[in-house]
């Protein structure tokens, strides 16, 4: 029936109204998702990456504090695809070792950051309007307003810089964009009829804010989620940059740049390499996350 | 209009007064305080302890922490941020002399930025989809992914290494080039030389996100009505796009201004490592490293209340490109 354009018209119409169909939910958010072939690509190149870092002692040639001077600053060659640093380790073994702090950083990092953002959001939004929303949005202003790189250094100055402390240092300070987030959305599904007649049943506020408000706003937390993964390890490799991250024997592709600085002019490969592992996954990251905020909510679509 | 002016300013002091709290009491907890770095106690344990005391003492350190920071409130109201620990001046002097290499080298950056994002965001936007548009979005979406420190590592290697010594891989200056000594042209020409990749990184950075805003800022308002309109009245593209589009596409672009005053702030710390630039970036690194509290608790002062002023900038810019706002 119809014309061919009718029908398109349909399936567009179709594909803008969650749950209009059939279909459950989540199938249809899956086949939006797999028609976006750049979020596909992503995706598989972030399941890559996972996979190497899971798999990093079989994968990088040699132990992570394996030194053989001998070999210092040797450039690219098949014994060494990526050069040698000034302890003459080998580069891509690094790199591949290196992952393992980048990507679990970068995820718990995101979890901190997103606990907080949801708790603080959701209270703040949902008893909008009271004292415990003025406070709590004026600690998320005055944390917004610390240049972060500064607050970031004072923290670590104070809790010494170890992977762990440098995972919670980055969910503390990254939380406010996320709670304003979450509370807009509360304020306006707060209003809703759906709560209203929750509450006129007699659930209580924890009940309206976890099984009723939260499932409704949880779409842009998980696109906000993804992309703060990205900014989380490029956060973590510029605190390691700065000799603040990651400490040996550990290592993370931002540790790896500082070091390749100080031997730039004789070892230009030790700085190049450990940016392009960083440049990918964060570039990964940011399309997963545009993909999914197409996926999840047609209506969020830029 | 003054008075949302005056609401504005006296909801910037609670702000402020959380938020140099939170770093007072962060940066007071650190362990190994400043009379340690002073006396380098961690390397050498034979430090005579009294002279630790001493030096806590003359710091007033041993006072309970809400005394400490009720004395830096009421000395900061007062213009007076003390004394710095270990270049033994005060904190006032030490930002006077970095500020100005900040400023100098971010407000190039802000109007190189500026001026070149938006019209390449104009361009993509109007000829989208083609050629152009792909290579200009293609770059930004990348270039937004990379870390800075990266990018200035490459160009410290791919240009500044090969230029022959035209252009320096890091510093602020050559040593001994000043006024005094030299012709007026050759100290800018220097400068100017050391300028070059520290510019050219940043404005690369800012310029990634700004020209991705601009373009999808342009795209939405050449969907609306009004440009129809203008189109049907028959005006020439040329006045379509530069006078009615641009100006109302400009809105959100003046929104996310202020977020880019305060990244220039706290993005000083990274330029400036890389490049050894001697702004205030490089200074409160330092100081915050080496536990010199009073310095540190100045530039987080004052990096604070640059950031606050950036969004109270935008805000009354709004009242400036936009009629129908009115603040009362």
């Amino acid at each position: 029936m119809g014309t061919p354009a009718d029908k398109k018209a349909v399936a567009v119409l179709d594909a803008s109204m969650v749950g209009a169909s059939d279909e459950p939910l989540w199938k249809s958010i899956v086949k939006r998702y797999w028609r976006n072939k750049a979020a596909v690509l992503a995706l598989v190149v972030l399941i890559f990456l996972g996979l190497v870092a899971v798999f990093a002692p079989v994968l990088a040639k040699e132990p992570i504090d394996f030194i053989n001077v001998v070999v210092r600053h040797k450039p690219p060659s098949w014994e060494h695809p990526m050069g040698t640093d000034f302890l003459g380790r080998d580069v891509m073994a690094r790199l591949i070792w290196g992952s393992r702090v980048s990507l679990s950083v970068g995820f718990i990092a995101m979890g901190m950051s997103v606990v907080i953002g949801t708790v603080v959001g959701a209270l703040a939004g949902y008893y909008g309007g009271s004292w415990l929303d003025i406070l709590l949005m004026r600690i998320a202003e005055a944390v917004d307003v610390i240049p972060v790189l500064f607050l970031l250094i004072t923290l670590v100055a104070v809790f010494r810089p170890s992977i762990f402390n440098i995972m919670m240092i980055i969910g503390i300070t990254s939380w406010p964009s996320l709670a304003r987030i979450v509370r807009g959305q509360f304020l306006s599904l707060r209003a809703r009829d759906f709560t209203e007649a929750s509450r006129a049943l007699g659930a209580k506020d924890a009940r309206l804010i976890f099984r009723h408000i939260l499932p409704n706003a949880i779409a842009p937390i998980i696109v906000s989620a993804t992309l703060r993964i990205g900014t989380a390890i490029l956060t973590e490799s510029s605190l390691s940059f700065l000799g603040l991250g990651t400490q040996p024997p550990n290592t993370s592709w931002g540790q790896m740049l500082n070091l390749g600085r100080q031997y730039l002019k004789q070892a230009p490969w030790v700085a190049i390499w450990p940016g392009i592992p960083i440049l990918i996954t964060v570039l990964a990251f940011n399309y997963v996350g545009d993909g999914l905020r197409d996926a999840l909510d047609p209506r969020m679509k830029q | 209009m003054s008075r949302y002016m005056v609401k504005r300013l006296l909801n910037m002091i609670p702000i402020l007064l959380i938020a140099t709290l939170i770093s007072f009491l962060i940066m007071h907890n650190a362990p190994g305080g400043p009379e340690n770095m002073f006396l380098g106690a961690e390397q050498n344990a034979e430090v005579d302890a009294s002279r630790l005391s001493a030096l806590r003492e003359k710091w007033g350190l041993n006072d309970p922490l809400p005394v400490q920071y009720y004395r830096w409130v009421k000395n900061a109201t007062a213009g007076d941020l003390g004394y710095s620990y270990f270049q033994r001046r005060a904190v006032t002097e030490v930002i006077a002399e970095a500020l100005p290499k900040t400023l100098e080298l971010s407000l190039i950056v802000l109007v190189l930025t500026y001026v070149i994002a938006i019209p390449l965001g104009v361009i993509s936007a109007v000829r989208q989809y083609s050629r152009f548009d792909y290579l200009v979005t293609g770059i930004a979406f990348v270039g937004q992914a990379a870390p800075v420190f990266w990018i200035a590592m490459l160009l410290q290697y791919g240009v500044a290494m090969h230029s022959g010594g035209l252009i320096p891989v890091s510093g602020f200056s050559s040593p001994m080039v000043d006024f005094s000594s030299y012709g007026w042209l050759s100290v800018i020409g220097d400068r100017l030389r050391f300028l070059f990749l520290p510019v050219v990184t940043a404005t690369f950075t800012g310029l990634t996100g700004l020209t991705r805003y601009m373009r999808s800022s342009m795209l939405e308002v050449l969907k609306e009505d009004y440009t129809r309109t203008a189109r049907a009245k028959g005006l020439p593209e040329k006045l379509v796009i530069y006078k009615h589009a641009l100006r109302n596409a400009l809105l959100p672009i003046v929104t996310i201004s202020g977020g880019i005053l305060a990244s220039l702030v706290s993005g000083s710390v990274i330029l400036e490592t890389v490049f050894s630039w001697p702004g205030i970036g490089r200074v409160g690194y330092e100081a915050v490293v080496g536990r010199d509290y009073p310095v540190s608790m100045g530039i987080l002062l004052m990096g604070t209340i640059l950031t606050l002023l950036g969004f109270l900038l935008v805000d009354i810019a709004y009242v400036f490109v936009d009629p129908r706002i009115k603040y009362d």
